[in-house]
């Protein structure tokens, strides 16, 4: 697994040949009930980045199981199901319901919604004691010490992280100078994330031994390798998707040329080479391995 | 891209149709914008043998760069998207207003010319009209549905408020709405839009929806 989407950047069943470029396919977040989602207007490009407040758009947790999931299941892609609420009690009750997936993403962080009264590593732990499924904690980078958030979901029982949400951003009309968003302030992704998202991954990445997906501003084969190598083993592609459907198949090339030009065999080879300690690691077991043969 | 042509304060963007079906008429295209991260939807104005012609208003930083465009640069293009008209209708009117009357060109086209209501703001912005052929021009302070009649087949395109009024008149009415969209295909859900207690993204259920659905 190394390639997905980043929730709520891509809907498989209109665009089923991009969800099948992916190793998995990550849903729009569920939440119990249904959501209409924020007022328009609802996206907002910015120099180097958009802004986004859908608000949780979905039909909600029944209707997804019983329509939704059926047909994502046709397409023959692992799915992970991005679970969402408003209590430790509706993100367990989703997660409870859930089976035959890949993977269950917690939404902890939407910037776009009113945010649920417990803590992170309370929902992680409502959650764990209801589904044996592996658990990404989806974080915002938007905390004093995100490497705090992750040992707390670490320690909750979260099987990974996911890496990072939006963040928020505010964008104004060039002629009224009004908020161009419906509801103001907006999600912010693309290029402009980059730099906040590394920052995140190298820090966690360094605090917990758990499995990162990476996401933030990835456009390219070089922006996948930054990721990996401040510790993320898999990446999402999340507003490059809106300009390239074709996104998976090209930064999947990228990134492999970007390897070769290091010398380096695979993107697990990259994983961490940011981190000058792991380096050292990793480069004394493959010394102990070559020595084994 | 072959050429960009003012059309009063518009500009029709003529680019190289290479392999690309030119879709049905009221469908769209997402079009790169040169420089910047989101590409922008425009509906299909004319299509030529070849070709594929876009009216595009510069209003913003991506249009401005579309239209800024020179010959022989390339684009990414993507579609046709979405859901055009129905061309199965007896007695067509089509009633645009603004940038609006952007499709109908090509619409027109395909109804064998079918009588068109074109509101503009000013006799600049008017000369759009002469894309269309059979048009009726009305210039603010008056509005098209002032001269809306009935027993039409109406299909619309323009600004909101003009729709909201055209749908009240013409309770059948085809009706092409617009609503900013990063992606164009129903990854992103920023064009959804509340029609009658449902909420519909305009790229894949539109955009152009029944007055009455």
């Amino acid at each position: 697994m190394l390639l997905l989407n980043a929730s709520g950047c891509l809907d498989a069943l209109t665009a089923a040949d991009t969800a099948r470029a992916l190793d998995a396919f990550v849903t729009k977040t569920v939440t119990p009930h249904e959501r209409a989602g924020n007022a328009p207007v609802r996206i907002a490009e910015t120099e180097v980045g958009m802004l986004n407040s859908i608000g949780l758009a979905n039909p909600g947790r029944e209707r997804f199981l019983a329509e939704t999931l059926p047909r994502l299941h046709e397409l023959g892609v692992p799915l992970w199901v991005s679970v969402g609420g408003f209590t430790a009690q509706e993100y367990a009750e989703t997660c409870e319901r859930l089976d035959g997936i890949a993977a269950i993403e917690l939404n902890l962080s939407c910037p776009n919604v009113e945010e649920a009264p417990e803590t992170a590593p309370e929902i992680v732990a409502a959650c764990r004691a209801v589904t044996s499924l592996p658990l990404y904690a989806k974080l915002s980078p938007a905390v004093w010490d995100v490497a705090e958030a992750a040992r707390a979901v670490a320690a909750a029982g979260a099987d990974g992280l996911s890496l990072v949400n939006t963040i928020r951003g505010l964008a104004l009309d060039e002629r009224t100078l009004a908020p161009t968003l419906g509801p103001a302030v907006g999600g912010l992704s693309g290029p402009a994330l980059k730099p906040v998202a590394l920052a995140a991954v190298y820090a966690c990445a360094r605090a917990v031994d758990l499995p990162i997906v990476g996401m933030g501003g990835v456009q390219s084969g070089r922006d996948a390798l930054d990721l990996l190598a401040c510790g993320a083993s898999a990446v999402a592609l999340g507003t490059v998707l809106f300009a390239d459907p074709d996104a998976p198949g090209r930064v999947r090339s990228e990134l492999a040329a970007e390897l070769a030009l290091r010398g380096l065999e695979g993107p697990e080879d990259a994983v961490g080479l940011a981190h000058e300690d792991r380096l050292q690691t990793r480069k004394h077991l493959d010394i102990g391995g070559k020595a084994l043969v | 891209m072959l050429a960009a042509e003012p059309v009063g304060p518009y500009t029709l963007l003529r680019l190289e149709r290479g392999g690309l079906d030119p879709g049905r008429p009221g469908q769209f295209f997402m079009l790169e914008a040169p420089g910047r991260l989101l590409p922008r939807p425009m509906s299909l104005c004319l299509a030529p043998p070849g070709e594929l012609g876009f009216l595009i208003d510069a209003i913003g930083p991506g249009t401005r760069a579309l239209c800024a465009l020179d010959q022989g640069d390339s684009l990414a293009v993507l579609g046709p998207l979405g859901n055009g008209f129905r061309l199965d209708v007896a007695r067509p009117l089509l009633v645009g207003g603004g940038i609006g009357v952007a499709p109908f060109p090509y619409l027109s086209e395909a109804l064998g010319g079918a009588p068109a209501l074109l509101g503009f703001r000013s006799a600049l912005h008017a000369e759009a009209a002469a894309l269309v052929p059979n048009a009726e021009v009305v210039l603010e302070p008056e509005y098209v549905t002032e001269r809306l009649e009935p027993g039409f087949d109406v299909l619309a395109c323009g600004p909101e408020p003009m729709l909201e009024a055209v749908r009240a008149l013409a309770p059948d009415a085809q009706l092409a709405w617009e609503a900013p969209m990063a992606c164009g295909y129903g990854a992103c859900y920023g064009c959804a839009v509340e029609l009658d207690g449902r909420w519909k993204r305009l790229c894949v259920e539109g955009p152009v929806l029944s007055a009455a659905a």
